[in-house]
């Protein structure tokens, strides 16, 4: 029979994350991401899992790793002010190519900002908060539904190409409660990261193969290798300024961006005939389909561009997608981030571009959009 | 049924009117098979302050998950009767506390004054059981959902040993909507 349930998207992120294999979770506790670790301290441990509250955040990110090191799926979830915190872990992990997941369930800031409201100013912080190039994949969920199965690919699209995942929620979805069917086992692939096929004095875990992914070994399991911060060669031993260095950085750049296929994915609704398409994420995409359900019933033909992957950015389909319409709305919640990837994207294309912008913690109404829309066909 | 049918609970922080909202949600998704959402806003502060929980429940996939057109308020309080009474749809249906809301004011929508509060006090002898009358009131009042339904829910979702409580808050609040 279904296992149907009606539960927080925070709850399904941690079912998601349990039916991907995750076995290892560590974090401090911050609304409104709380439900995520709360419910992972419970179900980890029926499931030989183990779940450890941190000193703070930092250690959290520190200890995923390690986890994910020694074989382990990992995840951590946090918000706004716990994110900036594992920021230096982040990039670590990318440099390490150590594959865990973030969660991030945005609420307003900059700092400690509105603990209970939603907010989706952490969009590039996602992409830039670590420094130094680096390639990061962010997923963003509308759903609670989309809660489960975005966890599960975020840790499949991890062990995939060696590399941390964001989830980047925000408060309504991870907070609303909704109808979800859970998945049946094998319903949803699970991915496992690759191992190497040579003997452990062969091994280089840092050269990639063809998709530019090196295998990787646990700690543990007889291949001993240096794990380091700092540039390294495809033993993982650390190297100077050169050639070496650079070809590390394009081919961790390579394995996510000549990969966009498997890692890109969109939500498009009713942009077939769109003269204006919107485009949203996450809680925004819902108020967004809501007053695209009011301007239809008046007969002004307008869709949705909704992107699941947010991080690498959906460029060329969202060129495919826009390359009838008159209008782009793009509607977030802060002041201006997401909408300048869209111009940049959407220069020479002769379309207009018009930003709907709040920081106030309150979600959009449709009605608030189905006005400026109006606006923008009297204009 | 209409397609998108919104239900605000609004009242203070403490009354119960999360549970409430899920046990609504619950009832809508999980026993009548429809689409349910249910959200709240709150402060950081657990109990006081303003509270409220918004259920949407849809035979449709349900798009924006906050009320916004609301068909169905439920105010325990006098703050959170001024405040969201704007926001209830012509002809929607406002339910409020007999003794906690003092100055109803009258708009266009069908205003039902109950006593909630001192049911739950009196006739239960708690008045944490607020939220469970007023579900009964609201069940009884909107049928959007089935009392049976309601009740299962209702059961599933409540503590071990308060059961025969609940179940009888919850009659309280049907018998006070006839």
């Amino acid at each position: 029979m279904a296992d149907i349930r009606f539960i927080q998207g925070n709850e399904a992120c941690a079912l998601g994350a349990i039916y991907a294999g995750c076995r290892f979770f560590a974090g401090y506790p911050i609304t409104p991401s709380s439900e995520v670790a709360e419910m992972l301290s419970e179900e980890l441990p029926l499931v030989d899992g183990v779940f450890i509250q941190m000193e703070d955040e930092i250690a959290a990110m520190a200890a995923i790793i390690g986890a994910s090191l020694a074989g382990k799926k990992s995840m951590t979830a946090t918000s706004g002010p716990g994110m900036s915190l594992k920021l230096e872990n982040l990039g670590y992990a990318c440099i390490t190519e150590v594959p865990c997941v973030i969660v991030n369930v945005q609420r307003g800031g900059p700092s400690t900002g509105l603990p209970t409201s939603p907010a989706q100013a952490d969009i590039m912080q996602a992409r830039w908060g670590a420094h130094g190039d680096h390639p990061i994949i962010a997923l963003c969920p509308s759903s609670v539904s989309e809660m489960f199965t975005e966890t599960v690919r975020a840790f499949n699209l991890s062990e995939m190409f060696r590399t941390p995942v964001i989830v980047l929620s925000d408060e309504i979805i991870g907070h609303m409660r909704e109808k979800i069917v859970i998945p049946q086992e094998g319903e949803i692939p699970i991915v496992n990261r690759k191992k190497p096929k040579v003997p452990p004095h062969e091994y280089k875990p840092f050269k990639g193969e063809e998709d530019f992914v090196p295998p990787m070994a646990a700690f543990g399991e007889g291949y001993r290798y240096h794990v380091t911060g700092l540039s390294h060669n495809e033993e993982g031993f650390p190297i100077q300024s050169g050639e070496l260095v650079h070809q590390m950085n394009v081919r961790m750049h390579n394995k996510i961006y000549k990969n966009l296929d498997k890692i890109i994915k969109n939500e498009v609704y009713m942009c077939d005939d769109a003269e204006i398409i919107i485009f949203a994420l996450g809680g925004a995409a819902r108020s967004s389909k809501g007053a695209i359900r009011h301007l239809r019933e008046e007969g002004i033909k307008a869709g949705l561009f909704r992107p699941l992957t947010i991080w690498p950015f959906p460029e060329e389909d969202l060129r495919r997608v826009c390359s009838r319409a008159k209008n782009v709305l793009v509607v977030e919640m802060n002041l201006g981030q997401i909408v300048f990837e869209v111009e940049r994207v959407l220069s020479c294309m002769g379309v207009k571009i018009d930003g709907m912008f709040d920081s106030s913690g309150e979600p959009f109404t449709p009605l608030s959009i189905v006005r400026r829309v109006k606006e923008i066909f009297q204009r | 049924m209409a397609s998108r049918y919104e239900i605000r609970l609004s009242g203070s922080g403490g009354q119960g009117l999360i549970l409430l909202g899920i046990i609504l949600g619950e009832t809508a998704s999980i026993y009548e098979n429809k689409n349910a959402v249910q959200s709240q806003s709150y402060g950081p502060e657990a109990r006081g302050g303003m509270s409220k929980s918004d259920v949407i429940i849809s035979d449709d996939e349900i798009d924006y998950p906050k009320a916004y057109n609301v068909d169905f308020l439920l105010a325990l309080t006098q703050q959170s009767f001024d405040r969201y009474t704007k926001e209830v749809k012509k002809g929607g249906i406002v339910l409020y506390d007999s003794t906690l809301v003092h100055s109803p004011k009258e708009g266009d929508y069908r205003l039902i004054g109950l006593p909630l509060h001192e049911t739950a006090v009196r006739d239960i002898g708690k008045s944490m059981v607020i939220n469970i009358v007023s579900l009964g009131a609201i069940v009884k009042i909107s049928n959007i959902v089935t009392i049976e339904n309601t009740e299962k829910a209702l059961l599933k979702r409540v503590p071990k040993g308060t059961e025969e409580l609940n179940k009888k808050a919850f009659y309280a609040g049907v018998s006070l909507a006839k």
